[in-house]
């Protein structure tokens, strides 16, 4: 009995022959339905994206009207829900199962819920394409789509719901057969993270959308406040989804490409705990300027308890580059303070792609993030192009982008191909990373004059009163327009050559690795050291990381100086009270 | 400090609960103590600042909204611009603006550092108050009445757009304010 078992389980079973560990075959199944869907979800936010772009220039404007609300309710479903959401559950199954040497337990509620999360995805993408469902991501009541279109939602939800609780249970089976020795790996840690917020998350989902469901039928009323409080609850703790999948990657790509260290994991897991404990609060950055809740509340909830949420991101945004600086010291780049950073891998797109997103996340992204995040100076970016200003740089060119840079990792890793038109493939981050930093500087600006994002047409042709705005917005209008043009033809970019890679791609083996063969990353031809002991250990410690320090700083003063700037802008505005 | 070093992908085993080196230990204060600076600047501005988003924040049925807001017009109509009612009400007033898919009603004249209470809400969805070009951005919600102590602190024409989709006709939905002297 017990030899069938282990022979059954056995066959389940492949091992790696780049980084030793045993795969499950239905985990890495699951992997590969789910980053393949969460592409084509992509591709469909992508070209939706152009046409908004090509909309809200409005030297273009090549929509119309209809059909420019319908493209904007596609482009945020398909990125910020389905895309994002696939792709994170390949995340789950490979920072479960394959990262602890683990099987997967049930594969088949697996496979369920992925039909459950598709049939979701279809029914919602097929809603919003013949014009049930024109109510934009939010789906603020009174606004009201078909019936079937929050049934989709609901769908979608309740099957992502059960790959995270296959997660838990792989956790649970990989510690009780001894799969691994020790605790868990950081990189789990956060997926674990990012699990547990994901069902925090997913709650919200239910507690809100089933009522929506309910009232689109007529059986129950839905209060338009109490809509927007819980969905907010889904909406934006799942982008702290994003962040600890997003910083997990982090973590893992700086350990694969240059052999970066975890510097302290008590520090490093104690952020992670942080953003677990603060994340429901999150809810209250939409409602600043909302007429249902009073300014303790707004304060209290709007700073997580105290910004303690932000400090978990403000730690990881030192230990995660301390960490690849410490590594590439071990590894002999110890010239003065930046060799490690000049002689670091650049060509290959994992090791780009991760350090780009750290830094538009952290400069672009968290800075702003926080700031048009708090209570007063909320008054002056509510709902205007600052915020998706703000969120491009956050969920696009952070977890978007590093969810790029990872895939070329999975690649030969997981789909067992060689990645096509690698010479292309090193740009790509680039292109894309610049693209989105181009574009969201352009939204952020024209925010700041006061610009209203979800619009079709600025110039309020057929108004009853003329709106003209300062001259600048057109200048920002053609900066942001080639910079999102810029970062479609980098979306689409890593569409080619991941869809060429995994359905037309070289086959990956062993003798890629012998032979180097192109189309491989640096991380995976030799993969750098894991861990260290004796003599690199204790140099490392002695020299500490002096570039990250520096780098760190000149970041600080960013954030104190834009912060405070706002501050200044919001004292020209009238009296509010 | 331990004596090993590992990537995140790889289980530590062992106590790894223990002390971070000083570089590190130094970024999170100087973190934590950043982040209390951002805490105490919201309730500071609060107690010592010009723009706060409190306001004066109840239930209201839109029928009584509604019936409230034209009842304002009636009392201090002076004209009509465009088939929208022009009012001018005396300083300090109460003053009402309807949200509607797709219009601002009514239009108002208002004096320079004078303060009003501006109520807010919407007959149907969800609508933005964006008050142009200063950039003053308010949630207008169906059944509730925001009321914020306004003053305007300059003379000029203003816009008010709606910043919150609201269907097809959103982009037309453009109110006016006037403030003088």
């Amino acid at each position: 009995m017990t030899s069938t078992v282990i022979t059954s389980m056995a066959q389940r079973m492949r091992s790696c022959p780049i980084t030793g560990l045993k795969v499950d075959i239905n985990a890495e199944r699951l992997i590969k339905v789910n980053a393949v869907v969460a592409v084509v979800c992509f591709l469909l936010g992508a070209v939706a994206a152009l046409g908004l772009v090509l909309t809200r220039w409005q030297a273009v404007h090549y929509l119309s009207v209809q059909m420019y609300y319908r493209f904007l309710t596609l482009h945020g479903l398909n990125m910020l829900i389905f895309f994002i959401i696939f792709f994170e559950m390949a995340v789950l199954y490979f920072a479960g199962p394959v990262l602890l040497n683990a099987r997967l337990p049930a594969p088949k509620w697996g496979w369920f819920a992925f039909l459950l999360m598709v049939v979701g995805a279809v029914l919602v993408n097929v809603m919003v394409f013949s014009g049930q469902a024109d109510v934009l991501f939010t789906s603020y009541p009174p606004l009201r789509a078909a019936s079937w279109y929050y049934l989709g939602i609901i769908l979608f939800a309740v099957g992502a719901l059960i790959v995270t609780f296959l997660f838990l249970a792989a956790l649970h089976y990989a510690k009780k057969e001894g799969t691994y020795k020790g605790s868990i790996p950081l990189v789990t840690f956060g997926a674990l993270t990012a699990n547990i917020i994901a069902i925090i998350t997913l709650v919200h989902g239910a507690l809100i959308y089933i009522p929506a469901y309910l009232w689109s039928l007529d059986l129950i009323s839905l209060d338009p406040q109490v809509y927007r409080l819980i969905f907010w609850g889904l909406g934006h703790s799942s982008q702290q989804i994003n962040v600890a999948a997003m910083v997990s990657i982090w973590y893992l790509l700086a350990g694969m490409t240059v052999g970066g260290v975890v510097l302290n994991e008590k520090i490093s897991r104690t952020a992670f705990v942080l953003y677990i404990l603060f994340i429901s609060m999150a809810s209250a950055h939409h409602l600043l300027v909302d007429p249902g809740m009073g300014p303790a509340w707004k304060v209290w909830n709007t700073s997580y308890a105290m910004y303690l949420a932000v400090l978990a991101s403000l730690i990881h945004g030192f230990t995660v580059p301390a960490g690849i600086e410490m590594g590439q010291r071990i590894r002999g780049f110890t010239q003065g303070k930046f060799e490690w950073l000049r002689k670091a891998p650049w060509s290959d797109p994992g090791f780009s792609g991760m350090i780009i997103s750290i830094i538009i996340f952290g400069f672009m992204g968290g800075i702003t993030g926080v700031t048009i995040g708090t209570e007063q100076i909320n008054i002056m970016a509510h709902n205007t192009l600052r915020i998706p200003g703000h969120f491009h740089v956050t969920v696009v060119g952070g977890t978007a982008l590093a969810f790029m840079a990872v895939t070329y990792y999975l690649i030969p890793l997981i789909f067992k191909k060689r990645v096509a038109f690698w010479g292309m493939a090193r740009w790509q981050p680039w292109v894309f990373g610049v693209g989105i930093s181009i574009m969201a500087i352009g939204m952020s600006f024209m925010g700041g004059f006061g610009v209203p994002r979800r619009h079709w047409d600025i110039t309020a042709t057929g108004a009853p009163f003329p709106l003209e705005f300062h001259p600048a917005v057109d200048l920002l209008q053609a900066v942001f327009g080639l910079g999102g043009i810029i970062a479609v033809a980098g979306a689409l970019m890593f569409i080619v050559i991941a869809v060429v890679s995994v359905f037309f791609g070289k086959p990956f083996s062993e003798e890629s690795v012998t032979t180097k063969a192109s189309g491989v990353p640096q991380g995976i031809l030799a993969l750098p050291a894991q861990a260290h002991s004796g003599g690199a250990v204790t140099r490392a410690h002695r020299d500490g990381t002096p570039g990250t320090v520096i780098l760190t700083f000149i970041f600080f003063v960013c954030f104190v100086v834009y912060y405070f700037i706002n501050w200044k802008l919001l004292t020209f505005l009238w009296r509010i009270g | 400090m331990s004596s090993e070093m590992h990537s995140g992908i790889v289980s530590p085993e062992g106590n790894w609960w223990v002390p971070a080196g000083p570089q590190e230990r130094r970024w999170v204060k100087l973190s934590f103590a950043w982040c209390m600076v951002l805490f105490a600047m919201m309730p500071l501005w609060h107690l010592k600042g010009g723009q706060n988003p409190s306001g004066i924040r109840a239930r209201v049925n839109p029928a009584d909204f509604q019936a409230r807001a034209e009842r304002f017009i009636e009392e201090y109509k002076v004209s009509d611009e465009k088939g929208f009612p022009v009012v001018k009400p005396p300083p300090g007033a109460d003053l009402y603006l309807i949200a509607r898919m797709w219009q601002w009603t009514p239009v108002m004249i208002l004096k320079k550092d004078v303060e009003y209470t501006l109520h807010l809400s919407s007959l149907d969805v969800n609508h933005g108050f964006s008050l142009f070009p200063i950039n003053v951005n308010i949630q207008v919600i169906p059944g509730y009445d925001y009321a914020l102590k306004v003053t305007p602190n300059k003379v000029g024409e203003f816009r008010v757009i709606c910043n919150e989709f609201c269907g097809i006709g959103h982009h037309i939905m453009i109110g006016k304010v006037v403030v003088e002297e």
